[in-house]
Order: C-alpha cells, then structure tokens, then sequence
C-alpha cells in the first residue's frame, strides 16, 4: 500500500495578516489534508484560512549553499537608510 | 443570487471595512470592488516600473561609483515594487499579461510625474527627495487600505522606500554646498519637479468624484487635498536646509491654519500630461513596448528550457 503524503500547512490567523507556515500531517489528498489541519491547527481559533500544499512541491534553498545565496546582500549597506548622512535637523525622512 | 441577497452581502461587505476589518481574495467583494482595486493596484504596478525609465537614464552618467551603486539599488527595487503590485492585483483575477497589454496599448494609466524628462544629475537628487517623498505619503496612507494583498504590499515598499528619498536629497545636499554652478543645477532641478510633484497626489477634492467611495473602502484614508497639504509642509523645511526656493511666490506660512497657502496649480497641464501629451509619454510607452518585445526570446528560451527539463524527468521515470 502506499503512504499518504506529507503536506505543509499554512494559516492565516486573521485577515489582514499573511498565511504562515506552522506545520505540516499526513494526507491521503488536499480536501483530507484541509480537514485535518482544522482538526490540529486551529482547535483554539487560530486562523481563519488554511492553505495546504504537498510538501514535495516546495523548492527550498540549500542550506549548504546559504553563502552564495545571501551573502551578496551584506555589504550593500546603501540600500538602507542609515547609509545617507543628512543633517539633524531634517525632519519627516 | 437575488438582487435582495446580494445586497445584504454588500451590507455585510461595508460592516466589514467600516470595523477595519481586510478583504482577502477568496472573500465575497461587490464587483466595482474587484474592478476599481484591479485599476488602482495595476495603475500603481505600471507607475513603478515606467518610473524605472527616468532613472535608468542616468546610471551609465553617475558622478561617483557611491552614486551608482545607490541609484542602481533604487531603480532594481523599484522593479520589485512594481512585481509585488502585479502580484496582488493578480489575487483579483486580471493576468499579469493583460495588465501589460493594457500598459502596452495605452488602455492604462501610470503616474503623469514619469512623463517629465530627467535632463540633469540634480533631477536624480530632486526624483528621489520629491518624487519617491510625494509617493511615500500617498503609499504610506495606503497602508491601511481594506484590501489585504495591497495593503500588505504598500507595508513592504514603505519600508524600502526611506532610503529612496534619503538618497536623493544626499544628492542635492552635496551640489548646494558645491560650486555655485552645482547650486544652481540643484535650484533648477527643483523649479522642473516642484510643480509636478503636486500634481502627484491627483485633482483637488472638488474635482475628483471617487473620492468618496474610495475613503469608504480606505484606498483613501486622506483626501488629495489633504496628503498634497502634508506634502508641502514636510517640504518647505526640507527645502529650507538644501537653502534652496520654493517656486511659488505664493508659498507662505499661514499661522492662523497651521499650513503653508501656496499658489494655483496649473491643471491645464496636468490634465495634458495625463491624456498623453506630456514631454515623454510617447518616449515611455516606447521604451515599455521595446523592452517587452527584445525580452521575448529570453521568455521563450527559458519556457522551452523547463519544458525540456520535464520531458527528461519524465523519460527517467
Ligand atoms: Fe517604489
Ligand atoms: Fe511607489
Ligand atoms: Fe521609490
């Protein structure tokens, strides 16, 4: 027999706010997947939306290769605002 | 659905808003809803990637390798700007391809400030201190808009925006204490981009007749009048510092209201600009229409590498 899949669960709490990721179960499909993360995730009104996706559809970065991913934004210190020096007494920037 | 339900849905729609309550995707919208927040969120996407044009014009021509590296980083999160405001007009049902055609064919509209040149350096200071300053104001009030995709967009490019406008006005702080030439090519910049930036925040009040149902679903918490009002007392000081004038002889500090009076704005041209003759519409759309067309290759080449890819993993299994 074959396993159910895994999925990973996604709830947005109230509206307004993005979905985020907060687990994942076992599911024989999406609408069994649905049901149980209402059952597990949101037995104390935690969310108002539940997205639910198989997890071997997510493309994750490699961890071993975080160095080429983000270092390149460390030092480009001028996309932040702290790198423009301005006088004191401007206001409102 | 009857006519008597969906009018107690759109009853329950408005409660929703008036308790400050978002409207997500899946929810039930009235359909003026859908459409006006389409037009609106697309109008504000294609405004971010058209203003990527004046900038672009510059960064082979920067002054130091420290103004180049800043002016790039802005125009690339401007693209960024403008892929999270397709994205959320997306959740609406419209295709990113349709929002572009409208943009190529002209259907669509984009912020009138784009369509003015950028003919010296200083217009780089005066865009990021005027420009990306009137922007901040209109995008910081969206914040709070009832939509949630836009709202949570407008959130995550006021962040990013503060460096825009703190980039732009290092620019013109260094040429008002350069040379007297400097100077006056900041003052110059000021006198072209003063007037447009006004224009930036729409018609006044009187004339402008969504106003009121876009504040009922906050896509306006301030009226034109009032974020135009904002503006220009931020300004004056800003200004003040650079020691640079104001191109209003009218401009003047009213004590009695807290504000600054200032003078008439021209809407004749405003209203030319926006029905399309401006210095640089025709330029713009142009520049839009070639990009898109010279990229094809490159989508086409990358959908048929995946496509490849699929047919190999396919064969494998
Ligand atoms: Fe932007
Ligand atoms: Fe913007
Ligand atoms: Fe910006």
């Amino acid at each position: 027999m074959k396993n159910w899949p895994l999925w990973e669960v996604f709830i947005r709490s109230k509206n307004g706010l993005e979905h985020r990721h907060c687990g994942s179960l076992h599911a024989s499909d999406a609408t069994m997947a649905l049901e149980n993360a209402r059952d597990v995730y949101t037995r104390r009104m935690e969310g108002v939306s539940i997205w639910v996706v198989e997890s071997k559809y997510i493309t994750a970065s490699n961890p071993e290769l975080n160095g080429e991913m983000f270092e390149p934004a460390k030092d480009k210190a001028y996309r932040h605002p702290t790198f423009y020096e301005l006088p004191d007494e401007l206001k409102h920037m | 659905m009857s006519e008597k339900e969906i009018k107690s849905l759109e009853e329950i729609f408005e409660k929703r808003i008036a308790n400050d309550e978002k409207i997500e995707p899946k929810d039930w919208m009235p359909e003026k809803y859908r459409q006006t927040h389409i037009r609106q969120i697309s109008q504000h996407a294609h405004s971010e990637i058209v203003g990527m044009l004046p900038e672009a014009n510059w960064i082979t021509r920067a002054p130091s390798l420290r103004r180049k590296v800043a002016l790039l980083a802005k125009i690339q999160d401007e693209g960024g700007h403008g892929l999270y405001l397709y994205s959320a007009a997306e959740t609406l049902g419209i295709s990113r391809d349709e929002m572009y055609e409208q943009l190529h064919s002209g259907a669509a509209k984009y912020s009138s400030i784009f369509n003015y040149p950028a003919i010296t350096w200083a217009d780089m200071g005066a865009v990021g201190w005027l420009v990306d300053g009137a922007a901040i104001i209109n995008q910081v009030a969206l914040m709070g808009t009832s939509y949630g995709p836009y709202s949570r967009a407008m959130i995550r490019i006021c962040k990013e925006e503060s460096f825009h406008q703190r980039q732009g006005y290092e620019i013109l702080l260094t040429l008002c204490n350069g040379t007297p030439e400097q100077k006056a090519m900041a003052q110059d910049a000021l006198n072209r981009w003063w007037w447009p930036s006004l224009m930036m925040f729409g018609p006044k009040d009187a004339e402008s007749p969504n106003t009121e149902q876009s504040v009922k679903w906050k896509l306006k918490r301030k009226t034109n009048d009032e974020l135009r009002q904002q503006f220009i007392d931020q300004t004056v000081p800003q200004a003040n510092i650079l020691g640079l004038t104001i191109p209003d002889p009218a401009l003047k500090w009213n004590e009695a209201r807290k504000h600054y009076d200032f003078g008439e704005i021209d809407w004749n041209e405003f209203w030319q600009v926006v029905k399309g003759h401006g210095p640089c519409n025709k330029q713009r759309l142009d520049a839009r229409r070639t990009a898109w067309e010279k990229g094809t290759w490159v989508r086409d080449a990358a959908m048929a590498y995946a496509e490849k890819q699929e047919m190999k993993l396919e064969k494998a299994v």
